[in-house]
């Protein structure tokens, strides 16, 4: 029976490894490629013959991919920092104070995930077309400023800080302001971090809004200079995959730093119903 | 009498902080939210297009329009082939992966974490990779590999119809990840008990998976059925990037319902029809969501 055990166990090692070697073997490819040149690119081998990075910095030395890199990088930290700071805002209001009207925000803030992105964009254009808001940096981060999705789980967060702690700063004279910020806030730490890591990653893939709202080359977000990285580099597929790179490896990095605050609020946020 | 006047007063106060708190956060709701959305229906029953100034009602006639538009059968029909062929393939791999991972004792942080990448990296850039492996002989590596092994190369996203699935692949293997760590977080939250008992009633692993598992797993089942359609209903940046000029081809064969709102909104600027064709997509949206709120009411 034992040995049995081991060796199902073993086999269930196995195959775990090997899947997980096929699935990430687009990622492989994707860097393999990005390290090739000339006509290493088209033999195809996951081992470059002469590694090399030029390709990298033919990228961040050409006009426009490196406003890409850092329109990217400012919309998601703006929009990142807006979502913590009125999401867990939001999200204390609706969990510690009683007041009129109370239910009916909440619900009303709720409600808001179910309409679909795909139906606010066209009102969302007109708007932007309007205020001169077209290939902004505000254009682009509007939308995006605060989210329902976020107060729901700050809301959830904030049920579970005690008000004996909150009443105690009102004893000591603190604004409510204050307690929310010095008090509330620090205790709430790991959904911080869990939304920060899930908006600003959002952020960088986004792709259907900044499509529509820019159309001045340097201030495409990564995502929209890759899609239309062939009007820059032709079809050179050791380009497209470098670019694809660059807007892969940050989410990586991050990954691997947060891997069990993503995986834990992924799975908190879809468990709880 | 002093004691409860200052409680009054600490009430009053927190009352009239909250709606300080809330202040800015209601503009934001109201003008970027509920207002584009009244917006949205309302154009859905004019024929504005950017050019003109004002807009003109014409009722139902865009809506009219629309059951008359081939272009919108097909890809309605598109999207829902999407979801049929795509939601219970990625729902099954998923929950296959979570069973197994949940079997191992250690490292299954390297696991997780090898399934659940593609999930979180940018579309436009894992939709690139796929496109380039999915190329005919000289430089696709699948046609490559299988021509080395002897078979026939395929046309993948070049051929009517193996595009649409081609992308599918994309899609499911992107999406696998997510499935598979909710359904992680379901199974541990399986009391070990019941197998335990199980196990010692002679019960085996397949009688435990059908009369343990799955019913208990009934509620992440539901909800991961109900965001996973939502999410293959709304599909496009990998069309638009894994098909020819972003155009959902060949011949509209891959052009979900979303690829034909963006165009008929930003390359035709019929603004009207488009706002119709997305109250369309809500409208299917709110019919799932209700969905599930009427399952999982009647659950508890």
């Amino acid at each position: 029976m034992r040995t049995r055990n081991k060796i199902t166990q073993s086999i269930r090692y196995l195959i775990l490894f090997a899947c997980g070697i096929i699935m990430l073997f687009p990622f492989f490819w994707m860097l393999a490629t990005s390290i090739k040149q000339g006509a290493d690119v088209y033999n195809l081998s996951l081992f470059p013959k002469n590694p090399t990075f030029k390709n990298y910095f033919r990228l961040f030395s050409s006009g426009n991919f490196p406003w890409w890199f850092f329109n990217s990088l400012l919309v998601g930290t703006i929009v990142t920092f807006s979502v913590l700071f009125f999401d867990s805002l939001v999200g204390f209001t609706l969990s510690k104070y009683k007041f009129w009207g109370k239910k009916a925000i909440f619900l009303l803030i709720l409600s808001t995930m179910m309409i679909p992105t795909e139906m606010l964009v066209i009102p969302w254009f007109i708007m932007s077309n309007k205020l001169n808001w077209i290939d902004t940096y505000w254009g682009i981060l509007f939308p995006g400023l605060m989210s329902g999705f976020g107060t729901f789980l700050m809301k959830q967060f904030f049920e579970g800080v005690p008000d004996d702690l909150l009443d105690a700063g009102r004893i000591d004279g603190l604004s409510e302001f204050y307690i929310w910020w010095k008090i509330a806030m620090p205790l709430v730490r790991p959904a911080l971090s869990a939304l920060a890591i899930f908006t600003f990653i959002g952020n960088w893939n986004a792709f259907l809004w900044p499509l529509i709202v820019i159309n001045q080359v340097n201030r495409y977000t990564l995502p929209i200079g890759l899609s239309f990285f062939n009007g820059e580099f032709q079809t050179q597929w050791e380009m497209v995959m470098t670019g694809a790179s660059v807007a892969t490896i940050p989410v990586f990095i991050i990954f691997l730093v947060f891997q069990r605050q993503i995986v834990q609020g992924i799975a908190l946020t879809g468990v709880k119903e | 009498m002093s004691k409860t006047y200052s409680r009054n007063s600490v009430e009053k106060n927190k009352r009239i902080w909250a709606y300080v708190f809330l202040i800015v956060p209601i503009i934001f709701y109201t003008m970027i939210r509920f207002y584009p959305t009244i917006y949205a229906f309302v154009l859905s029953v004019t024929d504005w297009n950017i050019v003109s100034k004002d807009l003109n009602f014409v009722g139902a006639s865009n809506y009219k329009a629309l059951v008359k538009d081939a272009m919108f059968w097909i890809t309605l029909k598109n999207t829902i082939k999407y979801v049929v062929f795509g939601l219970p393939i990625s729902l099954l791999l998923g929950f296959i992966l979570a069973y197994q991972i949940n079997k191992i004792h250690f490292g299954d942080g390297l696991f997780k974490a090898m399934y659940f990448i593609p999930y979180i990296t940018s579309m436009v850039a894992v939709a690139w990779v796929w496109r380039w492996l999915y190329q005919p002989v000289p430089i696709g590596a699948f046609n490559n590999l299988l021509s080395s092994l002897g078979l026939p190369t395929q046309g993948f996203l070049l051929s009517k119809t193996q595009a649409l699935p081609s992308i599918l692949g994309t899609t499911i293997w992107a999406d696998l990840g997510f499935q598979m760590i909710i359904f992680l977080a379901g199974l541990k939250a399986i009391s070990p008990q019941y197998y335990e008992a199980a196990t010692i009633d002679g019960a085996n692993d397949r009688q435990m998976l059908f009369s343990i598992t799955f019913p208990l797993l009934k509620p992440t089942i539901v909800f991961l059925s109900i965001t996973g359609m939502i999410r293959y209903l709304r599909i496009f940046t990998q069309v638009m990037n894994m098909t020819y000029q972003g155009e959902g081809g060949p011949l509209n064969s891959t052009k979900p319902l979303v690829l034909y709102i963006y165009q008929s909104a930003f390359r035709s600027f019929k603004m009207g029809y488009a706002a119709a064709l997305t109250v369309v997509l809500f409208m299917i949206i709110l019919v799932v969501t209700i969905l599930q709120l009427v399952v999982t009411r009647h659950e508890n």
